[in-house]
């Protein structure tokens, strides 16, 4: 195996390697794939006959010209092989090779369980991997940093509760020059939803919150958000492998929501927040599905419009193309509404091929967005594939729900001197949809 | 050495005994690992909890019917290999007059048996996709990257029944009574193998897809194909 990599200086790699000792490495190596791996990983292990079909599965394999060491089965053989081989008899060398392969080469889109004949799950595998390097502190230092913010703050971003009651606040003033009396309901008990935004929305994209607000406002939803913890719907910790602060995360953000006994509960246009309290957070407090209706924007803005709550006044002429988040599309089948929220909102839908739960990662899934500027390269080229099959459709514009895809997207427009430019369905929503005239007070943003 | 594998004691015992325990080794350690998979299955509710039988069955039939699955269209050479070594590899042992002759001598039983050109030619496919899967494994990096050596093993515990039994048949380059007596021996270490090497994706085959497939059916609400 001659695998060349660019070196990366990434402090959570290197510094925090040098504290590893043999011992430790075994002692978790050991008790993440006895202890807590279940029947899965073995039955995995044994049944994989190395065809290597699932290759082309992988947007990193065909991102760089078919290396064959960023195959989904490659990057288990790197990783989980040599762990069981060597006992986790492993040094730290080896512990900072399968966290970069974990952390930076793979997104866990398992796209790959589709592609293997025997639907092995990779993903799960992978995750394992992350685990370990979770538990042994090597992990991409903004990665690592966010987790920490969600045991410290409860939010992602560092955020105090006082700022987000603040921030709120003085949203809800702007909202009012532009819609008459417009309310953001912080704590109303037994709303029908409630909606919990990503903590960069009470951050600097505070822009994002205030469409949301413009929109339920102009639907005339019933809706509230938390004044006290809980109110982020994110989840680093999921990415870090760190399950029981993912699960401390989650269960904070159900209990807010009993709390209001809201009906509902609506996420950001976020894949990983959806993913985390649909799936991974529900499943390790030991719920089937989630304990409340969990809706992603997609679904809720989809019913919103089918059922007349929100009326288009005029559809959007240039041509526009999607990109299917993995963790709400391939992860809970979403893409037939955001195809239809689409059709609805403008005129010349230019669909990706391969498209629904085929389609690519946006390579920024699973926490990758958040690894800071040392590993951006990592997005730019290992989206090569995704880029040009978004060129391929000649849009102009890429409606996305979920955050990571388009920060992820906007920056390889950028690198790879595209015209196009990313928007949410929200963005959209506030452009389009009918306000009555009463409820304006001047006029709407896209006339000023 | 000649003498040993030729002589009329050895032929017996391979006849016989071997015979039983090949049999005995491959159904009960098939149901051994079966069975001892579904119970350490069960207790993880992850995995028992979302299993359903529609999905279980779509993702089957996506995956056993050529052509159905999107990777098969992505690859159709392959897929055509695959599914030609696949058939031929569990079916010749089960329509070859000369085995159906040796059940019947035993047991008064026998299945439908294919006139012998036809045995042959199956036989030749197996062969033949064998060494695509060999080359396959040589040429292609994606493949060649993740082969170890004991890939090399399976599919050579695969192929020894077939090319020792096409050698025997037309007796080349061998005595036929040696050949014979390596083309039993080696069908039944091919079915002592079956539980216990990588050949056990036979019966793990089903399970993982009932896993995937009831995963993206009940819970991702996808398909897996």
């Amino acid at each position: 195996m001659n695998v060349q990599r660019k070196p990366v200086a990434d402090p959570g790699f290197e510094e925090n390697a040098k504290k590893l000792t043999p011992e430790k490495i075994e002692r978790v190596i050991k008790w993440v794939l006895e202890k807590e791996a279940d029947i899965r990983l073995k039955t995995f292990v044994e049944t994989c006959i190395h065809c290597g079909l699932c290759s082309e599965a992988c947007h990193y394999f065909l991102s760089y010209r078919r290396d064959p060491s960023y195959a989904p089965v490659a990057k288990i053989r790197q990783t989980l092989w040599d762990m069981l081989k060597r006992k986790g008899k492993v040094d730290a060398e080896s512990v900072k090779m399968y966290a970069r392969i974990a952390f930076t080469e793979c997104n866990i889109c398992r796209r790959c369980s589709m592609y293997c004949p025997f639907g092995i799950d990779m993903a799960y595998m992978l995750n394992l991997v992350r685990r370990i390097c979770g538990l042994l502190g090597v992990v991409p230092q903004y990665l690592q940093d966010q987790a920490n913010s969600h045991m410290y703050t409860y939010t992602q971003a560092w955020l105090a509760q006082d700022d987000w009651v603040d921030t709120v606040q003085f949203i809800e003033d702007e909202l009012r020059m532009e819609i008459k009396n417009a309310r953001i309901p912080l704590d109303k008990v037994g709303a029908e939803v409630m909606y919990s935004p990503h903590s960069l929305e009470a951050k600097f994209k505070t822009n994002l919150l205030s469409n949301i607000a413009y929109i339920l406002n102009v639907a005339g939803v019933d809706w509230t958000m938390p004044s006290f913890d809980g109110w982020d719907s994110t989840n680093q910790a999921m990415h870090v492998g760190d399950n029981e602060t993912m699960g401390m995360v989650e269960r904070m953000h159900f209990e807010a929501a009993m709390k209001l006994k809201v009906k509902k509960i609506m996420t950001s246009e976020c894949g990983h927040s959806f993913r985390a309290a649909v799936y991974d957070g529900s499943r390790w407090l030991g719920w089937k599905e989630p304990p409340i209706t969990y809706l992603q924007p997609t679904q809720f803005f989809y019913e919103l419009i089918r059922d007349g709550k929100i009326r288009i006044a005029k559809k959007i002429k240039e041509p526009v193309t999607v990109q299917d988040p993995c963790s709400i599309v391939r992860n809970r089948g979403l893409g037939g509404m955001l195809r239809s929220i689409v059709n609805w909102t403008c005129e010349d839908f230019r669909d990706v091929n391969p498209r629904l739960e085929h389609n690519y990662c946006c390579c920024a899934g699973s926490g990758v967005i958040n690894y800071g500027p040392p590993w951006k390269f990592i997005r730019m080229e290992g989206g090569r594939v995704k880029i040009n099959q978004l060129k391929a459709t000649g849009a102009k514009i890429v409606i996305t729900p979920c955050h990571s895809c388009h920060k992820s997207i906007e920056e390889m427009i950028h690198y790879y001197k595209l015209d196009m430019r990313v928007m949410f369905i929200s963005e959209i929503l506030v452009q389009n949809m009918y306000v009555p005239d009463e409820m304006r007070v001047n006029k709407t943003r896209d006339e000023k | 050495m000649y003498e040993f594998l030729t002589s009329p004691q050895f032929y017996d015992f391979l006849k016989g005994p071997l015979v039983w325990i090949a049999f005995i080794m491959f159904i009960c350690g098939s149901i051994y690992r079966v069975s001892s998979l579904l119970s350490k299955a069960k207790k993880v509710k992850v995995v028992s909890k979302y299993i359903s039988l529609k999905y279980t069955l779509r993702s089957i039939l996506h995956w056993i019917i050529p052509f159905a699955s999107t990777n098969m269209r992505k690859h159709p050479w392959f897929t055509v290999v695959a599914f030609l070594f696949h058939g031929c590899l569990i079916l010749t042992p089960l329509v070859l007059l000369a085995h159906n002759d040796l059940w019947y001598d035993a047991w008064q039983i026998r299945l439908w048996s294919v006139p012998e050109i036809v045995a042959d030619i199956m036989t030749l496919i197996v062969i033949f996709c064998v060494v695509v899967f060999i080359l396959r494994r040589i040429v292609t990096p994606e493949v060649r990257f993740v082969t170890v050596a004991s890939d090399f093993i399976v599919l050579a515990i695969a192929a020894a029944p077939f090319v020792s039994g096409f050698l025997a048949y037309h007796q080349l380059f061998f005595d036929y009574k040696l050949m014979v007596a390596i083309h039993i021996l080696f069908g039944e270490i091919m079915l002592i193998a079956i539980p216990f090497t990588r050949l056990s994706h036979m019966l793990f085959f089903w399970l993982t897809r009932a896993y995937t497939g009831s995963d993206f059916g009940s819970v991702r609400h996808s398909r897996d194909y």
